[in-house]
């Protein structure tokens, strides 16, 4: 599998993108006439897999998808997609019949065989949901030409969790909080989120502890609401809210503490620069205060999507792909985490 | 009514004919999980006895706590209670009184859909029949030696075969 050739989609560009560092819009859907797929029977799941594959893409798309046969890729292919949020840990982990669709861009990923049967992803950098949404919109439009979506009147687009049902629709955007963080407010933005119905996560979504300071906010209402509506909430009011939140938090360290900040930062730096052993959460959270320095111009030789490609680059599969070892140990990769984040900062600092 | 096999209630009350012997099985979700596929598939004549179980069970509280099943998958409603996930969307008729308020309730509210609706059928249907349409022209037009005809016939064959919208390529009338 070769996902390096493309450029990932990593954030710290398109709009927003001091804040906001990724949007997903993520589409439920299930064919008529199947169980779902907890209820599935493994023919019945291959027959899934099939119909997916023989469906008539969207021409722009069909040339350059790729398909990727989750039964024959290996642990550590599986384990790149999902750094690369392109599938669900959980999607990694399972043995029954599935498969993941890919266009080259990475803009658009489908899982066949998840908690539904398609689950279609799109996925921007930078705050871009509405962006994110037209793609897949007409994705969905033009799949459900070949094929017939189980949907009732009253419930909408019928899934496997009710929780989605409805608009079977999941907005959500990867945000940066350090400042929010730094200033203890992040409970008051959680409870909040919770008034608003919204869910508050990990980078990797449900279960995925917070590292690096980035939190993954989305949607719980699919019913009862279009997907204009919740897509007007959510860019309206729900995002730009939470993104002068952090904005003002970090002006108001800037204003109050700098000193307290340009330690923080530099020493981040520092210690990246000249660390020769590093694990993942460590860099993650030095990288997190680094970013953080760049958004606030406290270094002017780095630019906002080299730090955010690296939060990508450090993940244990992308350190085993580019130093070519997919068995590497963790003590291997610690140091080769070491070499590369130490090459990527220091180059003109 | 107490589980074959141990003493917790049971769930599963079937009545299987082995042997020529009536038989009859009851077993707790545990037990019933367990044993699922040892239960021979042509055997169960009837598969619950819920009337059975009711008449046995002062006030018939069982027999609501039972609750229901949906027909189409097998799930019961009081799996999906555990699990959250439902088996087929067959399950959302089959449990729609139990699923009403629980359903809202997680929705802020929500009762009724208003999002989109698939297109997609309709589009179909009309896409077959605009393709049958053409495909019976480009016949005439071939077999009529009409070569400038059928080429655009042809083109818009294509086109709809890889439009977007359906029943955008103009006829010939
Ligand atoms: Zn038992
Ligand atoms: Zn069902």
């Amino acid at each position: 599998m070769n996902l390096n050739k493309p450029e990932p989609i990593v954030g710290g560009s398109g709009p927003d993108s001091d804040v906001v560092v990724s949007s997903r819009v993520r589409l439920a859907r299930n064919i008529a006439g199947f169980p779902f797929v907890n209820k599935a029977s493994d023919p019945q799941r291959h027959e899934i897999l099939n119909m997916v594959r023989r469906c008539r893409f969207p021409e722009k798309t069909a040339s350059d998808m790729i398909w990727v046969d989750m039964m024959q890729a290996t642990p550590h292919d599986r384990q790149l997609l999902v750094e690369r949020h392109l599938i669900s840990k959980q999607f990694a982990d399972e043995s029954s019949p599935r498969g993941v669709a890919i266009t080259s861009d990475e803009t658009i990923s489908i899982m066949v065989n998840e908690e539904d049967h398609l689950r279609i992803q799109s996925m921007v950098s930078g705050f871009g949901l509405q962006d994110a949404f037209g793609s897949i919109d007409e994705f969905d439009r033009q799949l459900a030409e070949s094929m017939d979506f189980a949907f009732d009147e009253r419930w909408g687009y019928l899934t496997a969790c009710p929780t989605n049902v409805g608009c079977g629709i999941r907005l959500s955007v990867m945000l940066h909080l350090p400042a929010i963080r730094m200033s203890n407010e992040l409970d008051r933005v959680k409870r909040a989120a919770q008034e608003l119905h919204l869910a508050v996560r990990g980078s990797h979504g449900e279960g995925s502890e917070v590292r690096g300071d980035f939190y993954q906010i989305s949607n719980q209402v699919t019913l009862g609401r279009s997907e204009e509506e919740l897509l007007d909430d959510f860019c309206l009011k729900v995002v730009p809210a939470l993104v002068n939140y952090e904005r003002s938090a970090r002006e108001k360290i800037m204003d109050q503490k700098p000193e307290l900040l340009d330690d923080r930062v530099h020493r981040a730096r520092a210690v990246l620069q000249h660390a020769r052993l590093l694990g993942t959460d460590e860099s993650l959270k030095l990288l997190s205060r680094v970013a953080l320095g760049v958004c606030l111009e406290r270094f002017n030789d780095l630019e906002l999507p080299d730090v955010h490609r690296l939060f990508l680059q450090i993940q244990p599969s992308h350190l085993r792909s580019s130093i070519g070892d997919p068995q590497a140990s963790d003590e291997t990769l610690r140091i080769a985490r070491a070499n590369l984040v130490r090459a990527a900062l220091s180059g003109t600092g | 009514m107490t589980c074959d096999h141990c003493d917790k209630p049971a769930v599963v009350h079937e009545v299987i004919i082995k042997d020529g012997q009536k038989q009859e099985v009851h077993l707790c979700e545990e037990h019933a999980a367990e044993a699922g596929h040892k239960i021979p598939v042509q055997a169960p004549i009837n598969e619950m006895l819920t009337q059975f179980v009711s008449a046995n069970v002062p006030g018939g509280s069982k027999k609501r706590r039972q609750g229901a099943k949906c027909a189409s998958c097998g799930l019961t409603f009081t799996r999906f209670r555990k699990t959250g996930i439902l088996g087929c969307p067959e399950c959302y008729k089959s449990f729609d009184k139990q699923l009403g308020t629980l359903v809202s309730n997680a929705h802020g509210g929500g009762t009724h859909h208003v999002g989109k609706q698939p297109t997609g059928r309709e589009g179909l249907q009309e896409r077959k029949a605009i393709r049958q349409k053409l495909v019976r022209e480009l016949d005439d037009a071939v077999a009529s030696e009409q070569y400038e005809r059928a080429a655009r016939l042809r083109d818009s064959l294509m086109k709809l075969d890889t439009e977007d919208v359906p029943g955008k390529p103009e006829l010939e009338d």
